[in-house]
């Protein structure tokens, strides 16, 4: 039953990966709806990104997270390196937790 | 064919991997080692992290098998990772001309690298950036796993090292650029806030796939565009009405 579980997840899983990326070339898209999947994914990333910095399962998280979200996202904005805005957003949380914010 | 061109973007962009990789590691034996406490066999996280290969899902997973529930199990996995339907529509060139990169490819397919194949500006590079990506990050989570199964609690909680604010940061460094462009802004910001606000009330995965609801946004009235020209309309100003 374990082992069923989780080859039916993989599964379905890999299903919607694939039948995504095959779909794209089934679809006589119009140049506007074309220009559409780069703002979906542009919206899906966001709401990952902003409920994961917000919230933990369905209850806001602490503190020290958003503010080491929030530290990342203002150097983002201000095109520091990549390594830089993902240390810096760990380093702040950390650092909170370490001080003893939730 | 195979002369390897270690280009200044190929550096950076490993450089990129690499932090991306240590993050995936770490969370990756947080992984294993929750499994492995919960009294799961040894083997559950290691096909976990091959046959499945979606962080999220496998934590919210792995939960309800030791409950002995593997429906809810399935169920709740399978909408986690409804979203990367439309990943796989915006990322497909990307993956490959051929059905076999397409059969292989699409397996690697995360958030991770989504944007950060969206977020390579030249279309001609974003293959190599989709697979380079993809075959790190898929590298890195099942040698995490291993660790974590291995070395079970003394991998240490990930939250203590901040690394749940390193991914949402990660995420956001890399949609910055397209949200220069103001139609993409609008869309994103407005899609992040439905699901922040649904978050509370729906099963988790239907939050962020709400967050389509801001292609609403694009949708104008007529008036505006009613220039009359053989030629698309202008680019620039939003999407016109569909």
């Amino acid at each position: 039953m374990l082992i069923a579980a989780i080859v039916v997840l993989g599964v379905g899983t890999y299903s919607m990966r694939l039948g995504g990326v095959l779909l794209r070339g089934r679809l006589e898209l119009s140049d506007r709806l074309q220009r559409l999947l780069p703002m979906a994914a542009a919206a899906l990333l966001a709401a990952l990104a902003g409920t994961a910095a917000l919230m933990a399962g369905t209850e806001f998280a602490g503190a020290a997270r958003p503010a080491g979200v929030l530290v990342g996202g203002i150097l983002a904005w201000r095109k520091a390196p990549f390594v830089v805005v993902v240390l810096a957003a760990a380093g702040t949380a950390a650092l909170l937790r370490l001080a003893g914010l939730p | 064919m195979r002369t390897v061109q270690r280009t200044e973007a190929d550096r950076a962009l490993l450089r990129d991997a690499a932090t991306i990789a240590a993050a995936m590691i770490a969370v990756g034996a947080s992984f294993g080692a929750i499994a492995i406490a919960y009294g799961l066999p040894v083997w559950v996280p290691f096909l976990m992290s091959t046959v499945v290969f979606a962080g999220g899902s496998q934590f919210l997973a792995v939960g309800l098998l030791a409950a002995g529930n593997p429906l809810a199990a399935v169920v709740a996995g399978l909408l986690l990772n409804a979203r990367h339907l439309p990943f796989g529509l915006a990322v497909s060139e990307a993956v490959g001309p051929r059905l076999r990169h397409r059969l292989i490819g699409s397996h690697v397919l995360t958030d991770e690298v989504a944007a950060f194949t969206l977020a390579e500006p030249d279309p001609a590079r974003r293959h190599r950036v989709y697979w380079i990506i993809g075959l790190t990050l898929f590298t890195s989570w099942n040698i995490g796993t291993a660790l974590g199964v291995l070395l079970g609690g003394a991998t240490g909680d990930p939250d203590a090292l901040g690394l749940d604010a390193a991914f949402p940061a990660a995420l956001l460094a890399l949609i910055m650029p397209s949200l220069k462009d103001r139609a993409t802004r609008t869309v994103a910001l407005t899609g992040a806030a439905i699901a922040v606000l649904l978050t509370p009330v729906l099963p988790a995965g239907l939050p962020v796939m709400c967050a389509l609801l801001g292609l609403l946004t694009l949708v104008r009235p007529r008036r505006r565009a009613e220039v009359p020209s053989a030629a698309r309309s202008a680019p620039g100003e939003g999407v016109p009405p569909c």
